[in-house]
C-alpha cells in the first residue's frame, strides 16, 4: 500500500493561508491503514487546527470528510458541495488523491496535508517498511521475491556490494543488505544457481525515466457512444 | 480560589480499573481533591485518543490527565502504555498547536492510591492555575466580553 506521514501543523497552516473555510478530506483506504490520513487522522487534524486558530486568535470553520477512496472519482464525487463550499481543501490522501481532488474539483483550492512517502507495508504495529519502488518490470522471479530495487540502497542487480556487512547495509545498520537476504534464502530453498544468472542492464524507460506512465486497456474501456 | 481569581477547569480520563478506583478511594478516605476536576471513564488508558484530548480543550478544558494502573498492572496487560505513547504524542501535537504539552499529563496509581489520586489532582491544579486560562477560552472571552 501507500505509505504517507503528516505534514507538520505548521507547514499545513501555511498552505491554508489566510482561507476561512477549511475542509480536511480523508482517505479510507492506504492512508488510513498507515494512520497518516484516514477518519480519526483527518478529525485530530482539524480539531488541531481548529484550536491552533484560535490561539493565534484568527478563528477559522474547519470541517472534516473522510471518503473510502481518494483516488476514483465516483468516491470523491459525495464531496462537491462541502468542496464548493470550502475556501481550501486539505487533503490527507497520498499524492494521488490529492490531484484526483485537483481533476474533479478545478474551481477548488486543494493542498496536500501529508507526505506521501513510499509503497510498502506495515511489518509491525506501528512499523512501516519499503517494499516496492513500481519500477515497471518486476524481478521478484529471480531474486527470490526480495526487491532489490526498492530494499538494496543502490538497486543493485547481480550480487551485493562492497559495503554489505554482517548482513547490514553501509548506508545504515538499520537496513538489511537486500542481496544478503537473496542469498540467504535462495540458500535455504535450493536455488543457489539463480545468484548466477545474469541480470542485463535494467530497462529504466519503464520506470520514471521514460516520463510519466499509463496503461490502456481496450478491453475494459467504455466504447463511446455512437 | 486562588490568589489570582483563576479557578482552572480539568479533565480527568481514568481507566474504570485503577484509575476510577483510586478516585473512589479518595472519596471513602474522605481525602479532598479540587473541586474543579471533572472525571471521564475510559474502559482501559489504551482507548486513549489525541481526539478525545482534542475535544476537552475544544470545549473548555485548561488542561487534561490521564490516570492509569501501574505499569506492568493493567487490568488489559500493556494498555496503560499504549495509552502513555499516546499522551506522548498528544504533548507534541498541543505544542505544535500552542497551547503547550505541559497542559497534560499522565498518572499511574493503583486503585487503593487514593491519596496519589487526590495529589495528581492538586498537582495538575496548580500547574495549570500557574500557566494561566487556556489560550482558547481567553479568546472566546475576549469575542463574547
Amino acid at each position: 500500500m501507500i505509505i504517507g506521514e503528516q505534514k507538520p501543523l505548521e507547514e499545513i497552516k501555511e498552505l491554508i493561508g489566510d482561507a476561512r473555510k477549511v475542509l480536511v478530506a480523508g482517505c479510507g483506504t492506504c492512508v488510513a491503514v498507515c494512520s497518516a490520513g484516514g477518519e480519526r487522522e483527518a478529525q485530530i487534524l482539524a480539531s488541531a487546527l481548529r484550536l491552533a486558530f484560535q490561539v493565534d486568535g484568527n478563528s477559522r470553520e474547519v470541517t472534516e470528510a473522510t471518503v473510502q477512496r481518494q483516488c476514483e472519482w465516483e468516491y470523491i464525487d459525495p464531496l462537491a458541495e462541502q468542496v464548493a463550499e470550502s475556501d481550501v481543501v486539505v487533503s490527507l490522501a497520498c499524492g494521488i488523491g490529492v490531484q484526483t481532488l485537483v481533476e474533479r474539483f478545478p474551481e477548488a483550492w486543494i493542498v496536500p496535508g501529508l507526505n506521501t512517502t513510499f509503497l510498502g507495508m506495515p511489518q509491525e504495529q506501528g512499523i512501516w517498511v519499503e517494499r516496492c519502488q513500481a519500477c515497471g518490470q518486476c524481478i521478484l522471479g529471480v531474486t527470490a521475491g526480495i526487491c532489490p530495487i526498492a530494499r538494496c540502497s543502490k538497486q543493485l542487480l547481480n550480487g551485493p556490494c562492497g559495503g554489505s556487512h554482517d548482513g547490514k547495509c553501509e548506508v545504515n545498520p538499520d537496513i538489511e543488505c537486500a542481496w544478503h537476504l537473496i542469498y540467504e534464502r535462495l540458500r535455504k530453498l535450493g536455488k543457489l544457481e539463480l545468484m548466477l544468472r545474469f541480470q542485463p542492464a535494467k530497462d529504466w524507460s519503464v520506470s520514471r525515466d521514460g516520463g510519466p506512465r499509463r496503461i490502456v486497456r481496450e478491453d475494459l474501456r467504455v466504447l463511446p457512444e455512437t | 480560589m486562588s490568589d489570582n481569581g483563576f479557578e482552572p477547569q480539568i479533565t480527568a480520563f481514568m481507566c474504570i480499573y485503577c484509575g476510577y478506583m483510586a478516585a473512589d478511594t479518595a472519596g471513602a478516605l474522605r481525602i479532598p481533591y479540587p473541586a474543579n476536576v471533572k472525571l471521564v471513564k475510559l474502559p482501559c488508558t489504551g482507548k486513549t485518543d489525541p481526539r478525545y484530548i482534542l475535544q476537552a480543550f475544544e470545549e473548555g478544558a485548561d488542561g487534561v490527565y490521564v490516570v492509569a494502573c501501574p505499569v506492568g498492572n493493567c487490568h488489559h496487560v500493556r494498555g496503560n502504555e499504549r495509552g502513555y505513547a499516546r499522551v506522548q504524542r498528544t504533548k507534541k501535537l498541543l505544542d505544535a498547536i500552542g497551547l503547550g504539552g505541559e497542559r497534560l499529563e499522565m498518572f499511574f496509581m493503583s486503585g487503593g492510591q487514593g491519596q496519589a489520586f487526590a495529589d495528581a489532582a492538586k498537582e495538575m491544579t496548580e500547574r495549570i492555575r500557574s500557566l494561566g486560562p487556556s489560550p482558547i477560552k481567553e479568546r472566546v472571552n475576549e469575542l463574547t466580553g
